[in-house]
């Protein structure tokens, strides 16, 4: 019986004394796998950058946002109408007997704000909460400090402003100490926030926050001086985040008198966000990956159609070789290694051409093509697997072949 | 002594369509070790299947064909496959050798199939090559030599399995006259030394080189009294 190696070298002269054809019918392969990986890459690339933004948000963090949903009587709430949590529903949550696994509460509201400093004009986003919001979105102050519990009681007019914000109203000199109108309102700058980035909830540098009761005095749009519009909560530590959510979700829906059918806010915890935002990129991956890997299937019929010519072009050399002592079972690996070289061969130049352009895109795109080894073995075992695939029926037809019609033809 | 090749009441029928041809019509043949035999016969005459069937290449319908021994008359295509690389050289009329591969290589392809390490085949496909005259053109392909070389070659592959039995098929068809004399001369050379030879040729000079010769007509074996018979 022949071994393997002077089959390998059998199957490597044949394709090699058909270089253009052999690297044509590689192509569809190459084009294919490259595709798949970078449709993949993307996908991953994608979830990746979304996961370690909403992590950037804070640390075991729960999120209880107002929900419009419709009961039996039509929708609950308006456009525009007052948000369904309030300020007490923050207060019963952070009582320790209610939530004892939630370590910090902070409601927020927001409103669109219309600044001036005496340098510029500028429009952001203005946030009313508490002390507690620096730590349970897991920020710092770069400068000056960030307000009190007793300025929240006492409704100062103080803010802190996000870095690009501060960029924005004063060119020059510290902002700290200046003061600035909010939508007519005079506030005094005690603090910039350190540089956070931008994350899918926009951009986080760009941002005013000012004491909730502040807030509520003086810049509230709502109807509802007391309500706002969602309530941050941390954790304990992230082995009772789970028992937090529930405590929360408890409380709130005895406070609020309704059932979890007809929730009028729903929780969420940072952990099902990533899961949520996981599953939809997820998703989109496989859709995309999927359309590539028809190119890979269209690739792998290229590699069977070539082999089949293949063996009608050399249905003497066949026959030669079965009358010298070729079994079927020889002639058989014989085409369906030249088959799997094809393949294996497009999937490793594929997979270069692959990594190639992802290491070319992600500094474009400013966004990381990750492509992992485990699916870059993968696509090697898939490539080398489409081509042997492709190559079962014409080696079969090679070995069908009797030796004296093979012979016989000129 | 028993017989290198010995059939019996050998047939051969093909059915094509609706018509069947009924090719070997009860051939009786033996063969003995050291034997040259030609078998001659116009163009469908049945001198091609008998070919076949002597070189394993094709099974008979109904009869008995043993070689070396082995009962061939029944086998399967994989121990048919085994037999030819064991037992047959075989020589062709258009030499039949691979282009892509050097005279040494295509010499060492049915040593390959025999699984023959790599370094016996090498030393093996050389001292075939030199047997026939052929050493100094090891490395060279079938597109750099001549017919003739070509042919002395593919003698060279027919002999480095030492098998029982040369099978040439029309092997001076394709030559002109002085390569033709030249390969005559390399199977009297290997005749002498005790190589057994059964040789399908057409043309009666070609034979006379043979130790006995018969003919074949529409099927069936006619015996000639050239040499030292076929039926010693």
């Amino acid at each position: 019986m022949m071994g393997w190696s002077e089959t390998v070298r059998t199957a490597i002269a044949a394709l090699n004394a058909r270089r253009m054809r052999s690297l044509l019918t590689m192509l569809g392969i190459l084009i294919g796998i490259a595709a798949v990986m970078l449709t993949v890459g993307l996908g991953q690339g994608a979830q990746q950058q979304i996961t370690s933004q909403i992590n950037s948000l804070g640390s075991n963090m729960i999120i209880v946002t107002p929900s419009q949903t419709t009961t039996s009587g039509g929708f609950r709430g308006g456009g525009g109408a007052a948000s369904t949590l309030t300020t007490q529903d923050a207060v019963m949550l952070a009582d320790k007997t209610v939530a004892p696994d939630v370590v910090a509460v902070a409601p927020t509201s927001s409103t669109s704000g219309s600044l001036q400093s005496t340098d510029s004009t500028w429009t952001s986003t203005v946030v009313g909460t508490v002390p507690d919001w620096l730590n349970v979105r897991a920020r710092e102050v770069d400068s000056g400090r960030f307000f009190t519990t007793a300025e929240v009681n006492s409704s100062a007019a103080v803010a802190v402003i996000g870095s690009e914000t501060a960029s924005e109203l004063f060119t020059s000199g510290s902002p700290v100490g200046q003061t600035i109108s909010i939508n007519g309102q005079s506030f005094t700058v005690i603090g910039v926030l350190a540089s956070a980035g931008s994350s899918m909830t926009g951009n986080e540098d760009d941002t005013v926050i000012v004491p909730s009761t502040s807030f509520a005095a003086r810049l509230s749009t709502s109807s509802n001086a007391n309500s706002v519009s969602s309530i941050y909560l941390q954790g304990k530590d992230a082995d009772s985040l789970s028992a937090a959510y529930q405590q929360v979700k408890t409380a709130l829906l005895a406070s609020h008198q309704v059932t979890s059918d007809d929730a009028d806010f729903s929780v969420s915890t940072q952990a099902a966000l990533v899961e949520t935002a996981t599953s939809i990129t997820g998703i989109l991956t496989l859709l995309l990956g999927g359309i590539a890997a028809i190119s890979l299937l269209v690739g792998g019929i290229g590699v069977m159609n070539i082999m089949l010519v293949s063996v009608s072009e050399r249905v003497r050399e066949i026959g030669l070789r079965k009358a010298l002592g070729a079994t079927p079972a020889v002639i058989r690996r014989q085409f369906l290694v030249e088959a799997g070289i094809l393949g294996m061969l497009g999937g490793i130049v594929g997979i270069a051409l692959g990594l190639a352009v992802a290491a070319i895109l992600t500094p474009i795109l400013n966004f990381t093509v990750a492509i992992s080894i485990p699916a870059t073995l993968i696509a090697l075992a898939v490539s080398l697997g489409i081509g042997i695939v492709a190559g079962v029926y014409p080696a079969s037809r090679a070995a069908k072949l009797a030796p004296i019609d093979a012979l016989r033809s000129e | 002594m028993n017989p290198m090749l010995s059939m019996a009441d050998v047939r051969k029928t093909y059915a094509t369509g609706v018509v069947t041809v009924d090719a070997l019509r009860g051939i009786d043949l033996e063969v003995y070790a050291g034997d040259y035999l030609a078998i001659m016969g116009p163009s469908g005459s049945g001198k091609s299947t008998l070919m076949h069937i002597i070189g394993c290449l094709d099974v008979p319908t109904a009869g008995r064909y043993e070689l070396d021994g082995i009962d061939v008359s029944s086998m399967s295509e994989k121990q048919l496959a085994e037999v030819r690389n064991r037992k047959i050289g075989f020589v062709f009329q258009s030499f039949n050798l691979l282009p892509s591969l050097t005279a040494q290589r295509n010499v060492e392809l049915p040593l390959v199939y025999a699984g023959v390490p790599a370094a016996e085949r090498r030393e093996r496909a050389l001292a075939a090559l030199t047997k026939v005259g052929l050493a100094e053109r090891v490395d060279h392909r079938p597109g750099e030599l001549s017919g003739g070389q070509q042919q002395r070659v593919s003698v060279a592959r027919a002999l480095v399995t030492n098998p029982a039995l040369v099978l040439a098929d029309e092997p001076t068809g394709n030559l002109d006259s002085h390569s033709t004399a030249e390969i005559l001369d390399l199977f009297a050379e290997l005749n002498d030394a005790g190589r057994t030879i059964v040789m399908i040729t057409h043309e009666a000079d070609v034979a006379a080189r043979a130790t006995s010769s018969v003919h074949i007509y529409d099927g069936l074996l006619r015996q000639d009294a050239i040499g030292a018979g076929a039926a010693k």
